[in-house]
């Protein structure tokens, strides 16, 4: 217990980095992703923007990116994050990979989630004479944002469990306090800690994205 | 009106060719209410969603206000689509709007300035009678009543054709005879034009005024509603008659018959005349009625009647002359077994 007390501005601070480091790429995930994962849909065969080398490219980039064990990505990017930030330690620089990370993964599932309207409903509005773009912004957007939550949801704490990864490497964050005491010094306590914080907090993003999802859905 | 010159529709899929529609050629009039019946696959839907190109034709061209909508840049058939209304069998609300949001939609979609929509989606509402329904979401609607609003938003912009996909399919009866109602209602009251789909007989017969009969992408028979349910030509047609206008004698009954077993149909306002009578009255010949229907087509009676006639066979066709002579429309089923 006194070891908890002993380590709490510690934690604090690591809990800190790891809420900055998921919140600035689940932004970003969420600014790109949303219209990739959007486009995506528009683009595919039979839809009402439809475009095969739009939708090829995006496809293809998204897959790559996709493909990429999180902490390959990580150390590939470094060279972009140096430049970009001129570091490559800390949440921030951290944040870039795992934002390049969050972005394809959102869009699959905002793509998923589209995909899921019922083609009529489209149609119906194609045949109100409304422009893609309002279709876009007053049909598929509404209609998907239950999906749309609960993918963010899913996005944040898959978020969390690379950011520990992103952690070990140099990024700090929960991640980073469990390698550094759990691992280097066998500091069970801590260790464990970590895990309870971890826990509650995967649990308590799901509590609330759930909760949000299901009061937006009207169907 | 509408003008449709040979039109077609093929879907190239990687399996191969399917034809949607082939080589079809229909004109509607203004404030007409045209029907098309078909089996399922038989290509209405694809011919249907040609009308505002939601689906585009292969070949042929179409003709809606005089406007040749093939011609037109996409921005002007967004347009030209507002005077187009279009529902569906599936209503395709969006659930995520209430009432007033998804008629509005299409003012929006219009480009109608905002501060209009309370009136216009009140009028609309008015008219299909959900007034009190503007706040509730679709999921909280009737089949019926989800008609209904997707029937408000297909008029929200004052189109001058109504097209309607199998728009009762999924209703019960009761519900399908209102929306009916409702459909025909908009025909008179707003001079609506309405094109129609659909696989059911009884529609037809309610509401449209002309039909066309479709098979393998193909219309193979189209003329007036009461045309088609008194005089069918193509076989479809008559299978389809049959539905709703079935009269067949049960085989046992037909058996005992001695006498000439013969079919008259009353055509456009004769059911009520006293041919059988006359004919009785002016020969020598007994008459027995064994079944009998009059059904009414859009307000028009349409009479089938199946008599036995019994007396010498002389007598008999001479029954049958007079009865030619004044219906046109006599058939002899069986004839008559004694002397
Ligand atoms: N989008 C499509 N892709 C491929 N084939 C289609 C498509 N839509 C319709 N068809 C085919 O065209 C034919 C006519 O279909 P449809 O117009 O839906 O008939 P109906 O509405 O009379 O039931 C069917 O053989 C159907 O399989
Ligand atoms: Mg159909």
């Amino acid at each position: 217990m006194e070891r908890i007390v002993e380590i709490l501005p510690e934690l604090n601070h690591a809990f800190l980095e790891t809420l900055i480091m998921v919140g600035i790429s689940l932004t970003i995930a969420l600014i790109l992703g949303l219209p990739i994962g959007i486009l995506l849909y528009v683009t595919s065969q039979n839809n009402f923007l439809q475009n095969k080398t739009l939708k090829t490219v995006f496809g293809v980039i998204v897959n790559l990116v996709r493909s990429v064990p999180f902490i390959i990505l990580m150390v590939f990017l470094f060279p972009v994050t140096q430049i970009l930030l001129g570091s490559t330690i800390g949440p921030y620089a951290a944040s870039v990979s795992l934002s390049v990370a969050a972005i394809p993964f959102y869009a699959r599932i905002v793509e998923a989630a589209a995909r899921d309207i019922d083609k009529g409903v489209i149609e119906a509005a194609i045949a109100t004479g409304a422009s893609p773009w309002l279709i876009i912004k007053d049909i598929i957007l509404p209609e998907t944002k239950p999906g749309l939550i609960s993918g963010l949801t899913i996005t944040a704490i898959s978020l969390i469990g690379y950011s520990a990864m992103a952690g070990t490497i140099g990024g700090g964050g929960i991640g980073d306090l469990a390698v550094r005491y759990g691992y280097y010094r066998y500091d069970d306590t801590v260790m464990f800690t970590t895990v309870i914080v971890l826990v509650v907090l995967v649990q308590f993003i799901q509590y609330l994205g759930d909760y949000i999802s299901k009061a937006v859905d009207k169907r | 009106m509408i003008k449709v010159e040979q039109l077609n529709k093929v879907f190239h899929l990687k399996t191969g060719d399917v034809i949607g529609v082939e080589d079809v050629s229909f004109e509607v009039d203004a404030g007409e209410i045209f029907g098309i019946v078909g089996y399922s696959g038989a290509g209405k839907s694809t011919l249907l969603r040609c009308l505002n190109l939601l689906e585009r034709p292969s070949s042929g061209s179409i003709y809606i206000n005089d406007t040749d909508l093939l011609e037109l840049p996409q921005k002007e058939l967004r347009e030209a689509r507002q005077s187009i209304g279009m529902i569906f069998q599936g209503f395709y609300l969006v659930s995520s709007k209430t009432v007033y949001e998804n008629v509005s939609f299409a003012l929006k979609a219009a480009g109608v300035p905002k501060q209009e929509w309370k009136e216009r989606v009140t009028e609309l509402l008015r008219l299909v009678g959900l007034e009190d329904k503007v706040d509730q979401f679709p999921a909280q609607l009737s089949g019926g009543q989800k008609q209904r609003v997707s029937i408000a938003r297909a008029l929200a912009n004052n189109p001058s054709v109504l097209l309607c996909d199998e728009a009762t399919s999924a209703l019960d009866p009761n519900t399908t005879q209102s929306i009916l109602n409702l459909l025909q209602k908009i025909n008179r009251e707003l001079g609506i034009t309405i094109v129609l789909i659909t696989h059911e007989m009884e529609v037809v017969k309610k509401i449209c005024d002309r039909c066309a009969v479709m098979e393998d992408g193909r219309i193979v028979e189209q003329a007036s509603t009461y045309k088609i349910f008194s005089q069918p030509k193509n076989e479809l047609t008559q299978k389809f008659i049959a539905t709703v206008l079935d009269i067949n004698l049960p085989d046992k009954l037909r058996k005992e018959c001695t006498g000439t077993v013969v079919q008259l149909k009353f055509i456009d306002g004769l059911a009520s005349d006293s041919v059988v009578s006359d004919m009785l009255q002016n020969n020598q010949v007994t008459g027995n009625i064994l079944h009998g229907k009059v059904d009414y087509i859009k307000d028009v009676p349409l009479g089938v009647f199946i008599m036995e006639l019994k007396g010498t066979q002389k007598e008999v066709d001479q029954a049958i002359d007079y009865l030619y002579k004044r219906l046109k429309h006599v058939e002899v089923i069986q004839h008559g077994t004694h002397r």
